[in-house]
């Protein structure tokens, strides 16, 4: 029984990752309405970031993570402008290869900048972990710290698209973007701004990914980048609460399958579990239906 | 009209076969003269590979309209398959050539066979949902053969998905795949000829189809399903059609790709969603839609990292700028004026020629 | 617009077509320009433009998620043949080395081979994992073409004549560990944490598992995970924990140790840990903290910080040309180099032979080689190309590995 809570508790610590990086795809998608793979490494840029800013210049983590979000929302800015502005027009396919070229190139200059070398990541959370059951359950600082951050990153982004300006603007482009310019909503903005959030996102999610699971490659971000993106799928993508419960019941789904099946088949499960959901309900759990018009 | 039209089409195919004969006809030369460095020698069968996996998914993504990003898993198939048959052969069938053409066979109905299991479900979904579900068939998989262990000694097969110690197998069985170290050891039956034979054979049952009354279906459910439905046209058996025929395809090039090396494992790399990917790009690069031009964006797209081997650290950076440069260049607004310019350019020397 | 993108394609195509007719006759216009850049740095020393070299390749993955041991390995052998080369060379003449990336890819890397026989490569180091290794050595056994892996531990790897190895073998390690465990009595439950994807673990862990049953100790709980599935390790750590094992088996790489180590800390989970010589590197880990690390024992064929005098020349070396400390790929490598120059010299081989002529004579010398470097002493060569040493156990004691 304690193990079964264990699992469950290191589910809801992964699946928090899951999300928070699902928060940001499911934002980019509801806009764009493209599926921004570089975004995964985009994370990793971010942990990278506060790794040479606390470990290799020794700032405090406070700091370093400021400086990550701030690099990262300009990353996501200028990725915007540079790769992807000049799609708007153009078919799915065209930005979809698009953002794929961006995730081999960061991937690939953060390879010339820092070597292959696995860095190990020193966690910048400091709560102490709870020891429950006479050591039997432990929650380490570092899932409270995600599992808290995941919820309010939630809610503080929820009332931010209901009710600030720029969020309904954010609404608006996403449910018809040639109204929203006709209504005098500046898309071209808007959709920066949506880049921006999203990478600032990712720039968060990546510190505490590699809290919790400190190593730090190049490739940090591909993996959890196409979980998360499945988790956005599972919750139905462009739903942010979706995008919440999607990453949540992902981290579940994966360590339970993980611990009661098969170390190697939690993969498959997970991709399985997504089929089922999405053949029952074809846009995720909590994705609006669209109705095709003749 | 009707006439001109339909000459051109055969015409424009008569080139993509020609272009693919000339093709092969000229590395033979080469080769035969000696003059071909063995890195081209070696890359031959590959780009037979990439080829047919370009041209079969075109099927799905250019004609029939549906964005698969788990082609690669029906490579996955088709590899195991004819490999896993192959070696249970090897001793029994001595002729290359014939093992290679059953292995072939098995391997396309075994891609086959699943192509229409997934698609079946899958095809029931639309857009971005029928993507990320094809890309999580491609991954289970992909996962599931990384767990196979399978064994044979005297008294028959023996299959695991624990470790090769639970196949319980005598001194002398021999274990076929290795979970996830794969097969090691498959015949090395694929020829730059079986290579070109099967391009060919891909060509023309892709080119035909999209020609044929079948083909036609096909695409005008691409272009309005509800349309199409209302005139009478099956969505649901022609979709699964070119689905399927594009699976069956992807798992000959897993046969030919599993006969070239003598290793065979499934990494994410080379049938995970990475390699679904770079098929994607190519048929992208070459043209959605656009066969000859899958064919020829396959080759140089594999060609590419190859010939930039010198750059060492910044070979795959510079395919990434490559590729992003490209995507912009053919696709956005900016672009496409440039391309109008260097054409209006041409025309007008042209013309001051004449 | 799609004619203009098929007629660049078209273009981009004869050009292409063209570099490679042209690379073969005149070979040394294209493919040399780029050796020349990669091997500028280290053919500073050499100058061998004007005489006969020898020429040697090496093949591993520089770039992707197995990066850092081409790399390690692509530097060690780089630092025994600046040494060679200054002190003389071989038989008197000077070594020119490529190293070609193979994204740790079967296919990747017989094109990467490919590549190397365009240049000249006459002896192959490599290649650095063991997948690749396979596929290339079927390669090097049609050209027969004098081959040693300083890494690539798979049986498959030197299934041919032509073929030898620097490292230890899977199933070697495997059961050196059991034994190790069971004579000593570390342990009467243990604890296999293993990656089903790496033939070099899955290797190890099915003849530790084999060995298990004529040593005293239990196997109370096997879990393993795989390439895609490298940073989480809760449940496997928790599975360990639940069994009660107190010795954890950990055949795997550092990279993933340190997470493993890290987990079972916060877990508050504190066995004996056990690995084989993937684990060395793990002090070196950029950033790592050690004390997580503390009491470790493994398996090992080279310690950096071991006081033998070669070990310290080539560390010091490694460190002032790299700034960091090598592992054991980069020490295999260079070992493999000084065993590939051993062999040349008693087989009395010059550049001029042909690859299959120096093959033979180095297969011929091997028998006789009796070489000691920094991953052992006195190493001699069997038929079957694998090595005889003995591995050595290391703890690690206040963040040092020490022998045992």
């Amino acid at each position: 029984m304690i193990g079964f809570v264990s699992y469950l508790v290191n589910g809801i610590s992964l699946g928090s990752v899951y999300a928070i990086i699902a928060l940001g795809y499911t934002m980019v998608y509801g806009i764009a309405k493209m599926l921004n793979f570089a975004h995964g490494d985009v994370i990793m840029v971010g942990a990278f970031v506060v790794f040479s800013t606390v470990t290799g210049m020794g700032l405090p983590p406070v700091i370093g993570i400021l400086i990550s979000v701030v690099v990262c929302t300009v990353l996501g800015v200028v990725i915007e402008r540079v790769a992807y502005k000049p799609l708007r027009q153009a078919s799915k396919l065209a930005v979809l290869i698009t953002a794929i070229g961006v995730s081999y190139f960061l991937q690939n200059m953060a390879l010339l900048i820092y070597g292959a070398n696995t860095k190990s990541f020193t966690s910048v959370v400091t709560v102490p972990a709870i020891t429950l059951a006479d050591g039997a359950l432990v929650i380490s600082g570092e899932t409270i710290v995600t599992v808290i951050a995941c919820v309010i990153i939630m809610i503080a982004l929820s009332l931010f698209i209901k009710y600030s300006k720029s969020g309904r603007a954010m609404l608006a482009v996403s449910e018809d973007s040639g109204a929203a310019q006709l209504m005098g909503v500046n898309v071209n903005s808007t959709i920066a701004l949506t880049f921006a959030i999203g990478s600032a996102l990712a720039a968060i999610a990546g510190v505490l990914l590699c809290s919790s699971y400190p190593s730090l490659t190049p490739y940090t971000g591909s993996m959890p980048g196409i979980k998360a993106f499945v988790a956005a799928v599972f919750g139905g993508i462009g739903s942010i609460p979706g995008a919440f419960i999607g990453g949540i019941l992902l981290g579940i789904i994966e360590i339970l399958g993980r611990a009661y099946i098969s170390t190697q088949l939690s993969d498959a499960i997970v991709f399985a579990v997504l089929i089922i959901v999405l053949l029952v309900k074809p846009t995720g759990l909590l994705g609006k239906q669209i109705q095709e018009k003749v | 009209m009707k006439v001109r039209n339909f000459s051109k089409t055969t015409r424009s195919n008569l080139i993509t076969y020609g272009m693919v004969i000339v093709a092969y006809i000229i590395v033979e030369i080469f080769l035969r003269a000696g003059m071909v460095s063995s890195l081209i020698e070696g890359l031959l069968v590959p780009l037979c590979v990439y080829v047919i996996l370009a041209v079969s998914l075109n099927l799905t993504v250019g004609i029939s309209g549906e964005l698969s990003l788990g082609h690669a898993g029906f490579m996955c198939v088709g590899a195991f398959a004819g490999a896993t048959f192959s070696k249970c052969v090897e001793e029994v069938i001595t002729f290359g050539p014939l093992r290679f053409l059953l292995a072939l066979l098995i391997g396309t109905l075994c891609a086959a066979l699943f192509g229409i299991l997934v698609g079946i479900p899958v095809l029931r979904l639309k857009g971005d949902y029928l993507a990320i579900v094809t890309l999580a068939f491609g991954e289970i998989i992909k996962n599931v053969v990384n767990v196979i262990y399978l064994g044979r000694d005297s008294r028959g097969f023996h299959v695991s998905i624990k470790d090769t110690i639970s196949l319980g197998l005598e001194d002398e069985g021999e274990v076929i795949i290795k979970g996830a170290q794969g097969i090691t050891g498959t015949p090395n039956d694929s020829t730059f000829l079986w290579g070109i034979i099967l391009i060919l054979i891909t060509l023309f049952i892709v080119i035909n189809l999209i020609n044929s009354r079948t083909g036609r279906a096909i695409m005008a459910i691409r272009d309005n399903r509800i349309a199409a439905e209302s005139v009478g046209v099956s969505v649901t058996k022609y979709k699964l059609l070119a689905f399927s025929v594009s699976a069956a395809l992807a798992g000959t090039a897993g046969v030919l790709y599993a006969h070239n090396l003598s290793t065979l494992t499934a990494l994410p790399k080379n049938f995970g969603y990475n390699m679904s990917i770079t098929i994607l790009v190519f048929v992208v690069l070459g043209g959605i839609g656009n066969i000859r031009g899958s064919v020829i964006a396959a080759v140089v797209l594999t060609l590419l990292p190859e010939l930039l081997r010198g750059l060492n650290d910044y070979r795959m950076l510079i395919y990434a700028i490559i590729l992003i440069a490209t995507m912009i260049f053919t696709s956005s607004p900016g672009g496409q004026e440039i391309q109008e310019r260097i054409k209006l350019f041409f025309e007008r020397r042209k013309t001051k020629e004449a | 617009m799609k004619k203009a993108l098929s007629l660049l394609l078209v273009g981009a195509m004869t050009l292409s077509l063209a570099a490679c007719g042209s690379s073969s006759d005149d070979s040394a216009a294209t493919d040399s320009a780029t050796t020349e850049e990669t091997t500028t740095s280290e053919s500073s020393d050499s100058e061998g433009s004007g005489e006969a070299t020898f020429k040697i390749g090496g093949i591993g993955p520089t770039t992707g998620s197995a990066a850092v041991y081409g790399i390690a390995v692509e530097n060690g052998a780089q630092i025994a043949i600046n040494e060679i080369n200054e002190a003389g060379g071989i038989n008197g003449y000077q070594i020119e080395y490529n190293f070609q990336d193979d994204e740790n890819d079967a296919e990747r890397a017989v094109n990467a081979y490919n590549t190397l026989k365009d240049w000249g490569m006459q002896v192959l180091m490599g290649t650095v994992t063991s997948t690749p290794c396979v596929a290339v050595v079927e390669n090097t056994q049609a050209d027969n073409m004098f081959q040693i892996t300083p890494s690539g531990t798979a049986v498959e790897c030197i299934q041919y004549p032509n073929a030898y190895r620097m490292c230890f073998s899977d199933p070697n390690q495997g059961v050196e560990s059991a034994k190790y465990i069971g004579e000593n009595g570390l342990a009467s439950t243990v604890a296999i944490i293993y990656d089903s994807s790496d033939v070099y673990s899955s290797g190890i862990y099915e003849a530790f598992a084999q060995e298990a049953e004529n040593q005293p100790f239990e196997i109370v709980s096997v879990s393993s995970f795989d390439s895609s599935n490298n940073t989480d390790f809760s449940v496997q750590v928790q599975q360990a924990k639940d069994a009660g094992a107190e010795l954890l088996f950990m055949p795997f790489y550092y990279t993933e140790a340190s997470l493993v180590l890290a987990e079972c800390n916060s877990q508050g989970y504190e066995p004996v840990f056990f690995g084989c010589d993937g684990m060395d590197g793990i002090l070196a880990v950029e950033n790592f903290d050690t004390t997580l690390a503390e009491d470790l024992m493994y398996l090992a064929p080279f310690v950096a910080s071991s006081e033998d005098e070669q070990v310290q020349s080539f560390v010091s070396a490694y460190e002032a040309a790299y700034g960091e400390t090598p592992n054991q790929f980069a020490a295999d490598a260079y070992d493999s180099i000084y065993v590939i120059k051993a062999a040349l010299e008693a087989a009395g081989a010059d550049p001029s032979m042909s690859v299959s002529d120096l093959c033979d004579a180095m297969m011929t010398a091997m028998s006789s080689v009796t070489y000691s470097g920094v991953t052992g002493k006195d190493i001699t060569w069997g038929e079957d190309g694998e090595p005889n040493k003995a591995p050595l156990v290391v703890q690690i004691q206040d963040g040092v590995a020490v022998e045992l």
